[in-house]
């Protein structure tokens, strides 16, 4: 059976989050990361941010929302029982920082069949209320057994 | 930093995740897909128990770089780009390792991975940093 490509161009609604300080504790809290840019707000305006500023891939935390919709669309049509996160790049632009609002669009770039496996790559695109890029992601899925 | 050159190592980031690492990663990212928190379901769906989140591996990954090369400074990451392999588990230590492969003025391109001892979970890492 020939794999379902009809979503490949397919854009979906975007998302916007509000970035917080305490988030972006948390997440790096989590990941071991102590630069006091992300945690204190005079240290993050001592080195020239306008408040505590997000680690480069806190990038997921306000990216995964916009493209939740886009795995689970049927369009798409991933089976999840045999799906695995493949591949991720980030590009970063303009820093993330708390009391920013980003809003993120995902896309579906690609969407084709190799030995029996589909490779699904989605593009998500998050700019902050400026306008200016933060990030964007590619995220590729990989389905064993299409 | 100014005298980085190809061939340097990037300086190694042991970590050990403990048993409720996933969950707590979990709530930062928001990601609470059963197969990183609840060993009983991933089990069911045939893994040795619940998983490492790749995106969690991925920023130890970003952490090493940014860490080792930049003095942590979250604007010298311009690009990272991973291919996840291996099922990441927690209690075992995690080593990122890298090399850098160019450096062009404050522009410096570097090969990493992430590995729990011969189970790389991590391959052909790149960053780009802007030193």
């Amino acid at each position: 059976m020939a794999i379902k490509t009809d979503a490949v161009g397919k854009s979906w609604p975007s998302t916007t989050y509000q970035v917080g300080r305490e988030k972006i504790k948390e997440y790096a809290t989590v990941l071991g990361i102590e630069n006091p840019v992300h945690f204190d707000v005079g240290a993050a305006r001592e080195a020239g941010f306008r408040d505590v500023v997000a680690p480069p891939m806190f990038a997921v935390v306000y990216s995964m929302r916009a493209l939740a919709p886009a795995m689970f669309d049927p369009e798409v049509g991933m089976n999840f029982a045999t799906m695995v996160h493949g591949g991720q790049t980030f590009e970063w632009g303009e820093p993330a920082c708390s009391g920013d609002e980003i809003t993120t669009t995902a896309k579906c770039i690609s969407i084709d069949e190799k030995l029996g496996n589909g490779f699904y790559v989605f593009e998500t695109t998050s700019v902050n209320g400026a306008g200016a890029e933060v990030v964007r992601g590619t995220w590729t899925n990989i389905v064993r057994g299409v | 930093m100014a005298d980085l050159k190809a061939g340097d190592a990037v300086p190694e980031l042991k970590v050990t995740p403990d048993k409720y690492l996933p969950h707590r990663y979990a709530g930062a990212s928001g990601d609470f897909n059963p197969i990183h928190i609840d060993e009983e379901f991933a089990k069911a769906v045939g893994l040795p128990s619940n998983i490492l989140h790749g995106l969690y591996s991925m920023g130890l990954v970003a952490k090493a770089a940014a860490q080792g090369l930049a003095g942590g400074d979250p604007q010298a990451l311009k690009k990272l780009t991973v291919q996840f392999r291996g099922m990441g588990l927690p209690e075992q230590e995690i080593e990122v390792t890298g090399t850098v492969k160019e450096v062009d003025g404050n522009r410096i391109v570097v090969d990493l991975e992430a590995a729990q001892g011969d189970n790389r979970i991590i391959r052909n890492a790149q960053a780009e940093l802007e030193l």
